[in-house]
């Protein structure tokens, strides 16, 4: 059994949401269209509908998160479950508490859903696999291996842009090394068939091989932008940095920060997506972030309707 | 699978049971599928110059946690501000109720209607809420295991099917 199998049910029907890794495409499109369909929720006067009514979320975040965490607790709130957050900082975790010990206590209060953010790979996996079969997981991210809902809504920005994924070229920019997001998207990208994906980061901040995931790796900004029709940008990590890994800020920005210059090596209708929060100036010029061709307000708008369509299908129980 | 014929005579006298209404100024509301393209062809035939409303439930369904989301989802667009407006509910089957329950809730999460009127092309047995139509196209005397199904959108059937 591979990491992946734990999320599906015996039926193969989503029960959580961990990892796209070992999804099937038409599961990826269905969590598509399904959002889609929740969009119009979130344009009307009224933007709430019955589905989760008397269902409990738990949005438990070990690591800090605002955009995150703000669309899940909106998105559980637009379904009319009840959504309570739980933040490290007040959490009986720093009285030495241990995380299965914090599960089990919010599960014994009838918790149906917890939303978990934790600095450990694997964490979510670790609860998921010690729950009960009524209560749901969804990895808001940890530490350095997934953060499959933000994949799922750059996917849902890019289609809505762009359409399909199959005869598009991708570039992912910056700190591949330390990126859930990067891993998620490269799963999502290949598993909806683009037709190529890249990476583009110095050799220290790209893991070891990398390659082996189904991308093309590039050092070199122009050479790696050439021709690409979507930029997703990467923001530098420096909190998971244990040593020094970039030469200067400066340098940095200077060799691998998207500036104006740099996007117009993409093809002209090239969009530009960043998961925030962004680095200004660092990995990213704000002429750029704030562009025609950037898409980063639109990615956190699109994150509610694709989170509330991962917890409807997760909570509805879905084929 | 039976048919059962002359859909259009059963469009002309639902679209002449409805004529009183236009003085009111009422605007169509379809439940899809079938309910919208009943809508559709009321809504040309009777010529509203308000463009049609359309609903889907899925979101205010009763029998979410026990069947999960519905596969199609299609997006509900109610293009005309119904606050205080007199509204004509347009629905293929009217069955349990169940389905005019939830449009009913789905509508009043937009305004407060002057008030709703509901025309059903089919009406048969089986009711479980007390909700009736206003006009009606057609009764159907049906048994518990036949189940009744309109095709289209190009051409309007009403299918019979016996399950289970």
């Amino acid at each position: 059994m591979t990491r992946g199998d734990l999320q599906l049910d015996s039926q193969g029907r989503l029960r959580h949401f961990l990892t796209i890794e070992g999804l099937q495409r038409q599961t990826i499109l269905k969590i598509l269209d399904t959002a889609e369909s929740f969009i119009s929720v979130g344009e009307r006067e009224i933007k709430k509908v019955p589905l989760l009514r008397g269902q409990t979320v738990v949005n438990l975040f070990f690591e800090s998160s605002t955009r995150t965490r703000t669309t899940f607790e909106i998105a559980a709130k637009r379904l009319s479950a009840d959504v309570i957050n739980i933040n490290t900082d007040f959490s009986a975790t720093n009285k030495g508490e241990t995380l299965l010990d914090t599960v089990r206590n919010l599960e014994a209060m009838r918790t149906d859903l917890f939303v978990i953010r934790h600095p450990d790979s694997g964490a979510a996996y670790l609860i998921a696999g010690y729950v009960p079969a009524h209560v749901h997981i969804i990895n808001a991210g940890d530490g350095r291996h997934a953060h499959p809902t933000q994949a799922m809504l750059d996917m849902f920005t890019i289609r809505r842009y762009k359409g399909s994924f199959e005869n598009l070229r991708f570039a992912i920019v910056g700190d591949v090394l330390h990126s859930r997001v990067a891993r998620s998207q490269i799963h999502a990208l290949t598993t909806l068939g683009a037709a190529e994906v890249r990476v583009i980061a110095p050799k220290t901040l790209l893991p070891m091989d990398v390659e082996k995931l189904g991308v093309q790796v590039f050092t070199d900004m122009r050479t790696g932008l050439d021709g690409v029709d979507v930029i997703l940008m990467l923001r530098l990590q420096f909190e998971r940095m244990s040593g020094a890994l970039i030469p200067s800020a400066q340098e940095y920005f200077n060799l691998y920060g998207l500036t104006r210059e740099k996007l117009a090596y993409a093809k002209k209708d090239a969009i530009v997506m960043h998961p925030g929060p962004m680095n200004r100036g660092l990995e990213i010029e704000s002429a750029v972030a704030d562009g025609s061709q950037s898409v980063i307000l639109p990615q956190v708008t699109n994150g509610i309707a694709v989170r509330m369509a991962i917890m409807a299908l997760i909570l509805g129980g879905q084929p | 699978m039976t048919q059962s014929p002359d859909i259009e005579a059963t469009l002309a006298r639902m679209q002449e049971e409805l004529r009183p209404y236009l003085e009111r100024r009422p605007l169509i509301i379809g439940i899809y599928t079938g309910g919208v393209w009943i809508a559709e062809r009321l809504h040309r035939a009777l010529g509203l110059e308000e463009p049609l409303g359309t609903l889907d439930i899925s979101f205010y369904r009763d029998d979410f946690t026990r069947l999960g989301m519905h596969p199609q989802v299609k997006t509900s667009n109610l293009p005309v501000n119904i606050e205080d407006r007199h509204i004509i509910l347009v629905d293929d089957v009217l069955h349990t109720g169940r389905t005019i329950r939830a449009a009913l809730n789905e509508i009043f999460d937009y305004g407060r209607p002057a008030s709703a009127t509901l025309a059903a092309l089919v009406v048969r047995d089986g009711r479980e809420l007390p909700i009736q139509a206003d006009v009606i196209g057609q009764y159907l005397k049906l048994n518990k295991n036949q189940h009744v199904k309109l095709s289209g959108p190009d051409k309007l059937i009403l299918n019979i099917q016996e399950v289970g």
